[in-house]
């Protein structure tokens, strides 16, 4: 019997890329197929492919054996295929039901939306997948873990037989983590077949029957979770060996760069989203601050880096009062930032790699001379930090956006890090990168502490905080439940304070 | 690999490589400029060939022609052809001039040294260019708006407001030197234009209103204070709704003697261009209006006052439309009246458009638009063709050009995106 899905000598060039080169797949009936591999490795690509973005240059795709051609997503709907993109693409202000039938609507006499039917239907889907969900609930009232499970409700209802799950696991808390391969079981015992694409080398282990690895557009090999180990995994994604863990010597902390006291910061919605924080980060030691998303990190990163503004309490860097501060002066003081969303605040992403280098140093010289830019420096400086950063690109003219996410990230870094810093304030650092960008930056960010450099890690990966934080603070609706010395931090502990509950933690911690 | 961290501000002086491209720069050279430039001259070319078929469908002559397609297809065809013929040859005469004339008014020149019919030669040539004159300020307005990613519908009003102040300070003021009476006359312009750029701006930036809502208020507001203006303070002393004669100290000057017009405005212009290029992509300023235009969140973040920048951005697209009004009064009408702008300043945003919101494609455009305007009075008068199909003509150039999906599959051509992405900003 031939497999559900076969992929044959898939190949995609696009300028001066050869995306995919000539990758073979096969997935079968029932079957979870993990596929890993950096970013820019072709995963995406090849995915596209399947989903009739983008159409290959050369290859066969055959399903059931028979070979099929797949022009637009509505080819590969109509073939079965279904895909759960990792960014939800999902509108806020409808409902579940409302964004389940989108494009596919049932309808009474050929006008009339037939909202009944299709809720009837959803409701079917998800006790049949326990995927539980309101089918009235607006979108947009919806955790980010349930606005996942409409996704795969959408496909469902398109009545897909190969789901194709981009980073699923990316977006989610540990606890909507469990959720979801609870869900990818149930679908899988239901005869439904899987590729998952992911980063996170444990859940790949945890989860898949078979793994696949691309590396450079190319099949890198494939192996089964009983004879692969994290560490074989990742050294075949990047091709050589991988340190999973951080060298990191005992901190030296000196003396405060940064002094935060009693701050308090409103959202976009003028809700309180951050209490009466106080911290403080010294020189030569990491702060982490881990929470879960949307427990006011955002608007404490924001309000340190006087992007937002503070209705009371007080910020200072190495003693100096910079309270509300315009963006550039806090900069200038000596803050570099690394944003949370760096397409949307960190890179000018039709910019030439060149300019984003140098982004916020512009204006001042070298890089400046009056209001003359100097581009020959700013190009000679670009060339020398790709290759000191090691971003993988073609050439510094081209713009940001073809860069794959982890050379963006180290665009932002590489900049970030060529100014003479005293703070640094780094928000999800590494989201959604490979593990070999994420060595690399975690590396770069000890490598700065070890120089004195103060650190201000926000990220809602307990993995990340524990390898690199001295110390860890754990933000809960927006406050500070505890701060505590890593050594004293415990992933359960933190666990529990990341959920709310302090005094369980104390003892857990303790 | 080295994580060498003490570069920071002083990188070491590097060996100059002067053929490397600017990082802002197309980085494609020449293929770069051919593959910007083909969507454009081919949505040219097919408006012209639909042009053709309208110009043909709307004369009776050719209608009866085809009628009897049957009994006489070859009269059909020949009277098809003549037509089209007689009109884009009378059209490009009127834009650029006839070449035999030229050549012997040539001629002409070298054995008597008469240089009236070179100058009567050449009239339609420099005709087509000083109509295209305000079009390139304006355009350059409009794209320097879209750059910093604000919509100035508002160009029309900046240039009506231009053309008042430096029509006033153009007659009111008597007795000074060309050499300050136009300069002055030329920033009264660019400033009456700038602050009603302006004023859209700082109420985007302080209180988010939209600025294509508000530049089209001050449109109105600009034409009724023109009204009042012209009935009431600057009338004329006959009580004409025109102003004086501006002084002679404050022309932009002729080039050349009637009947040729072509005037220093028309430099100005190009330099303007220039100017622009420069600012916008060799100078810190614009590269903070570059960049608050594609992403003012990023912009913040590096430091960027994107609200002083969006002020900045109107106030200097503003002063180049009100640059526009002034050209057309000290270069052309010498005085103003009501009508005195032929709706430039809405032009200028298709030329914009049409130009990528480059200052030299700007430049392309407006010449476009200065020939096909220039020549289509000559061929409403020797082929009969009206001149509104000029204004068709127009029209499909900016459709083929803002929906190049149309062009590139009429033509086979393969979609860039990358490159579309890039060009195709402006408009987000």
């Amino acid at each position: 019997m031939p497999p559900l899905l076969e992929l044959r000598g898939i190949t995609k060039r696009f300028p001066g890329v050869l995306a995919n080169d000539h990758i073979d797949l096969t997935l079968n009936q029932g079957e979870i197929l993990a596929l890993l591999g950096e970013n820019g490795a072709g995963k995406t690509t090849l995915m596209n492919i399947l989903y009739g973005l983008y159409t290959p240059d050369e290859g066969d795709i055959l399903i059931n054996g028979e070979k099929v051609e797949i022009h637009s997503p509505d080819d590969a709907i109509e073939l079965g295929i279904g895909m759960v993109h990792q960014h939800f693409m999902l509108i806020p202000v409808f409902t579940v039901t409302e964004n389940v039938m989108l494009g596919v609507e049932s309808t009474k006499g050929g006008i009339f939306l037939d909202r009944k039917a299709a809720r009837e239907r959803i409701v079917e889907i998800s006790s049949q997948h326990s995927l539980q969900v309101d089918p009235d609930a607006r979108v947009e009232d919806l955790p980010v873990g349930v606005q996942q499970r409409v996704e795969i409700i959408k496909v469902l209802y398109r009545q897909a037989n190969i789901l194709i799950l981009d980073e699923p696991t990316a977006v989610l808390t540990p606890q909507e983590v469990v959720e979801l391969i609870k869900v990818i079981r149930s679908l899988v015992a239901q005869g439904k077949s899987i590729i998952f694409i992911s980063h996170k080398l444990n859940e790949v282990l945890e989860l898949a029957d078979r793994i696949m690895v691309l590396r450079d557009g190319r099949v890198a090999g494939a192996t089964t979770p009983d004879q692969a180990t994290e560490a074989s995994l990742a050294s075949m994604m990047v091709g050589r060996e991988v340190i999973l863990t951080v060298d990191k010597p005992p901190a030296q902390p000196g003396e405060v760069v940064l002094d935060v006291q009693n701050l308090k910061v409103l959202d976009d919605r003028k809700l309180v989203a951050v209490k009466d924080v106080s911290f403080q980060v010294r020189a030569g030691e990491v702060l982490g601050v881990a929470g879960v998303q949307g427990n006011g990190q955002t608007e404490l990163v924001e309000a340190l880096t006087g992007l937002r503004h503070v209705e009371s309490g007080k910020v200072s860097i190495l003693d100096r009062d910079l309270t509300n501060a315009m963006p550039r002066v806090i900069l200038e003081a000596g803050t570099a930032h690394v944003p949370e969303d760096r397409q949307l605040d960190g890179l000018v992403l039709p910019f030439s790699i060149a300019e984003n280098m140098v982004l916020n140093t512009y204006y001042q010289p070298p890089f400046a001379k009056g209001v003359r830019l100097q581009h020959e420096l700013i190009t000679s400086t670009a060339e020398q930090r790709v290759e000191q950063f090691d971003v993988r690109t073609p050439s510094i003219f081209i713009p940001a956006s073809s860069l794959s996410g982890g050379n963006q990230q180290k665009v932002i870094v590489a900049r970030e890090f060529s100014r003479p810093i005293k703070l640094l304030i780094a928000s999800q650092p590494t989201r959604g990168l490979d593990v070999g960008s994420i060595e690399y930056i975690h590396n770069l960010i000890i490598q700065k502490r070890n120089e004195g450099c103060a650190a201000l890690l926000v990220s809602p990966e307990l993995d990340e905080i524990m390898t690199l934080s001295d110390r860890i603070a754990v933000m809960y609706s927006g406050k500070i439940l505890a701060i505590l010395p890593a050594e004293e931090a415990t992933l359960e502990g933190l666990g529990l304070l990341m959920a709310g509950i302090q005094e369980g933690a104390t003892q857990a911690a303790s | 690999m080295s994580q060498e961290d003490k570069t920071t501000q002083q990188p070491a002086p590097q060996a100059k490589a002067p053929e490397k491209p600017s990082p802002a720069g197309k980085s494609a050279g020449l293929k770069g400029v051919l593959s910007a430039a083909l969507i454009p001259t081919l949505s040219v070319f097919t408006a012209l060939v639909i042009g053709a078929i309208i110009i043909s469908a709307s004369s009776p002559d050719v209608l009866a022609a085809w009628r009897n397609f049957f009994q006489d297809p070859l009269n059909a065809l020949s009277v098809t052809w003549k037509l089209v013929h007689d009109a884009y040859l009378a059209l490009f005469q009127g834009a650029f001039g006839n070449p035999s004339q030229i050549a012997a008014a040539f001629t002409q020149w070298r054995e008597t040294g008469d240089t009236r019919p070179l100058l009567e030669a050449w009239r339609y040539f420099s005709e087509s260019l000083v109509i295209a004159t305000p079009y390139i300020f304006a355009g350059l307005a409009v794209a320097l708006g879209f750059r910093g990613n604000m919509f100035n519908i508002g160009a029309e009003g900046q240039l009506f407001v231009g053309g008042l102040a430096s029509a006033y300070v153009g007659y009111a003021i008597k007795g000074l030197p060309a050499y300050i009476h136009l300069p002055l006359a030329l920033l009264a312009g660019i400033l009456a234009g700038a602050i009603w750029g302006a004023i859209p701006g700082l109420l985007k930036a302080r209180t988010g209103a939209h600025e294509v809502i508000n530049t089209i208020m001050m449109n109105y507001i600009s034409y009724r204070l023109t009204d009042y203006l012209l009935t009431g303070p600057m009338a004329r002393p006959d009580k004409l709704p025109i102003t004086p004669e501006i002084q002679p100290s404050a022309y932009l000057p002729s080039l050349f003697e009637r009947p040729m017009r072509l005037h220093w405005g028309f430099f100005l212009a190009l330099a303007m261009a220039a100017f622009l290029y420069w600012f916008l992509f060799k100078t810190t300023r614009g590269m903070e209006i570059r960049m608050v235009g594609l992403n003012p969140n990023a912009a913040r973040t590096a430091g960027v006052r994107i609200s002083f920048i969006m002020v900045l951005t109107m106030a200097l697209s503003g002063g180049l439309a009100g640059l526009a009004g002034a050209n057309q009064i000290l270069g052309v009408d010498h005085r103003l009246a009501r009508a005195f702008s032929s709706g430039y300043g809405f032009d200028s945003i298709a030329l914009a458009l049409l130009g990528k919101s480059h200052p030299v494609g700007v430049v392309l455009a407006s010449l476009l638009f200065g020939f096909l305007r220039g020549g289509a009075a000559r061929m409403q008068s020797v082929a009969g063709v009206p001149v509104e199909i000029i204004r068709i003509i127009q029209g499909m150039v900016i459709v083929f050009v803002a929906a190049p999906a149309i062009i590139r599959s009429l033509y086979r051509l393969k979609a860039v995106r990358e490159e579309e992405a890039v060009l195709q900003r402006g408009w987000s």
